[in-house]
């Protein structure tokens, strides 16, 4: 924002990366002008409210902000590779139910979380496998599933909410102490960063969505990797959604659903993922996800209902959509 | 038949190809030697592409024999293909615009860091990337430059650096001098010149343009319809006669047509 203009320098001419232009390139990524507005909000909310700070209020913002981001690191990955999942808040609510049901049947919990994990797995590999071979749009196909998930969770849970297996240590570790599902959060966000910037995996995610067929030509399996984003994004959709399960000490089977799903979207959007695919960060998510929850927290301390509350999220969207295309162009001007 | 230049590096025998009811291509044959360069020239549609894309294994023919380097082999995919050591730059280029240029020249073909996560080895990919561009005499200043900002012919150049980076034998150009101006297509044709006195490597060239063709092709030949229908060595024929053929066909098209 503050760093569009800079008229006292107009005469100044850098030489090629130098500080300065480095600096530049830093500050007109979309990632930092949302980190900016994160720490704005964080000065209001605290200069207005002053119990923003707080070690209580921090722990509700921490699990405001865990799952939206824990579904974003899935969702970059499909939408740089121009795909989408709505169902991923179906699969977060399935989860937990697969895996009460497994335990019930005798398999330790741990266990039990691995076949819940690996049912989500396959959910994802479905999805991937309709959008590929049958050229459904995954837009489509997962508004089939966002229904069709929906009625198995309802059918196999009879609308009751279920008890959340497992020992004290194990819940503490995997949602139950205050900070875990965020901790979680964070090594997702960490490792998804690494896989994307880092590995084979994520460049060929990366040209998926920025050519798919220059990829196709040198030789990259566009499909494996769609199918296998669709199949991470339900995973960690899953592993969020028993998280979730784990911290609250039950699962409702009306849980997740679509708020969170495009919570998870938003956080990416505003982070500087691009809809149109082959471009954005994980981190931009992490952050995207952390500007949501300030929001919606700074908001709940302030008092102000849940109709505003939707108003301003959708205005940040917006704006924040803006501000990347705008910030896109200047980069675009910067032509060396 | 190769005459001076080195062995044989790529032969096709009787290529069929079709797509649904269309017989794309009818029985189509080509070789060139190492050290030689082989231009294809047809209007769209005569199966240049079709023919181009069977020889990097994007496509599999219907019947029909391809020995590289004199042993028989079946190019079942593009991974195939470039094992055999034959690469191809398209016409698009196959290149990812919002990747960097040192990406772009090893996509797909990354190198990796040693250890168990198999990370990618950047810093190794950016000097190599660098030293590729300037082995073959291209000037780029910085090759984490995202490909979208660069110029026609610079994008040409780096996938044609990416092209013959790992040993190529076989380079298959498609189209490299369409829609550019005269400058930029100087600097491609230096380029190709400079590869092909290396001796080491054939290059088979797609091409439109019958005079630019001539200039640079050791040997060219003609393809109308799916089929070869002339063949000679560059110095021995001229633009005049090969538009004479072409519109010597078309005029018994017409007239087949009863028109």
């Amino acid at each position: 924002m503050q760093q569009r203009n800079e008229p006292a320098r107009a005469g100044y001419s850098p030489p090629r990366r130098s500080l300065y232009a480095r600096v530049l390139d830093l500050a007109l990524r979309p990632e930092a002008s949302v980190v900016v507005v994160a720490l704005v909000l964080v000065v209001y909310f605290e200069a207005s409210t002053s119990n923003f700070l707080t070690d209580a209020n921090l722990q509700t913002l921490s699990q405001f902000v865990a799952a939206p981001v824990i579904l974003a690191c899935g969702e970059i990955m499909l939408l740089i590779c121009r795909e989408i999942d709505l169902s991923v808040g179906q699969v977060f609510a399935l989860a937990p139910f697969v895996m009460e049901k497994a335990y019930n049947i005798g398999i330790p919990v741990i266990g039990a979380m691995g076949v819940a994990l690996i049912v989500c797995a396959l959910i994802g590999l479905v999805i991937g496998l309709i959008t590929i071979r049958l050229s459904v749009p995954s837009f489509i196909t997962t508004l089939g599933m966002f229904f069709l998930i929906t009625g198995i969770t309802l059918t196999i849970s009879r609308g009751f909410p279920a008890d959340t297996p497992g020992g004290a240590g194990l819940t503490a570790v995997l949602g139950g102490w205050g900070y875990a599902e965020f901790l979680w959060s964070l090594v997702i966000v960490a490792i998804m960063h690494v896989v994307l910037r880092h590995t084979r995996w994520g460049l060929h995610t990366i040209a998926t969505g920025g050519g798919a067929i220059a990829a196709a030509e040198a030789g990259i399996n566009i499909n494996r990797i769609k199918i296998g984003n669709f199949m991470l994004t339900s995973t960690l959709g899953g592993f969020c959604g028993i998280l979730e399960a784990f911290r609250i000490g039950s699962t409702d089977p009306l849980a997740g659903g679509s708020n969170i799903m495009f919570l998870g979207v938003a956080s990416g959007v505003i982070g500087g993922t691009a809809i149109a695919g082959g471009a954005g960060t994980i981190i931009g998510g992490l952050v995207g996800g952390i500007v949501l929850g300030i929001l919606q927290d700074g908001f709940t301390l302030l008092g102000i209902n849940a109709f505003m509350f939707d108003i301003i999220i959708g205005a940040a969207i917006l704006l924040a959509m803006v501000a990347n295309i705008q910030l896109a162009r200047w980069r675009g001007m910067r032509v060396e | 038949m190769t005459g001076m230049h080195g062995t044989e590096a790529l032969r096709a025998e009787g290529i069929i190809k079709r797509f649904g009811s269309v017989e794309a291509l009818s029985g189509v044959g080509m070789h060139v030697a190492a050290g030689e360069m082989l231009g294809i020239l047809g209007d769209n549609g005569a199966g240049k592409s079709t023919l181009l894309k069977i020889l990097t294994g994007y496509h599999q023919p219907d019947q029909g024999t391809i020995t590289v380097g004199g042993q028989p082999q079946i190019l079942s995919s593009v991974d195939r293909a470039r094992a055999l050591g034959i690469e191809c730059v398209y016409q698009d280029l196959a290149l990812i615009n919002a990747l960097s240029i040192y990406h772009n020249m090893f996509l797909n073909r990354e190198l990796l860091k040693p250890g168990p996560f198999r990370l990618l080895d950047h810093r190794a990919m950016r000097t190599r990337a660098a030293d590729a561009l300037a082995d073959i005499g291209v000037n780029i200043p910085n090759v984490d430059l995202e490909v979208g900002r660069l110029s026609g012919g610079q994008r040409q150049a780096i996938a044609v650096a990416r092209a013959v980076q790992s040993d190529a034998k076989i380079l298959l150009l498609d189209e490299p001098l369409a829609a550019m101006g005269a400058r930029e297509a100087g600097l491609i044709i230096d380029l190709i010149e400079r590869l092909k006195a290396r001796g080491t490597i054939a290059i088979v060239m797609i091409a439109h343009n019958y005079a630019q063709t001539l200039e640079v092709c050791d040997r060219v030949m003609l393809m109308q319809h799916g089929t070869v229908t002339y063949e000679s060595r560059a110095a021995e024929t001229s633009p005049a006669e090969l538009l004479e053929i072409v519109r010597r066909e078309y005029r018994e098209m017409r007239g087949g047509n009863g028109r």
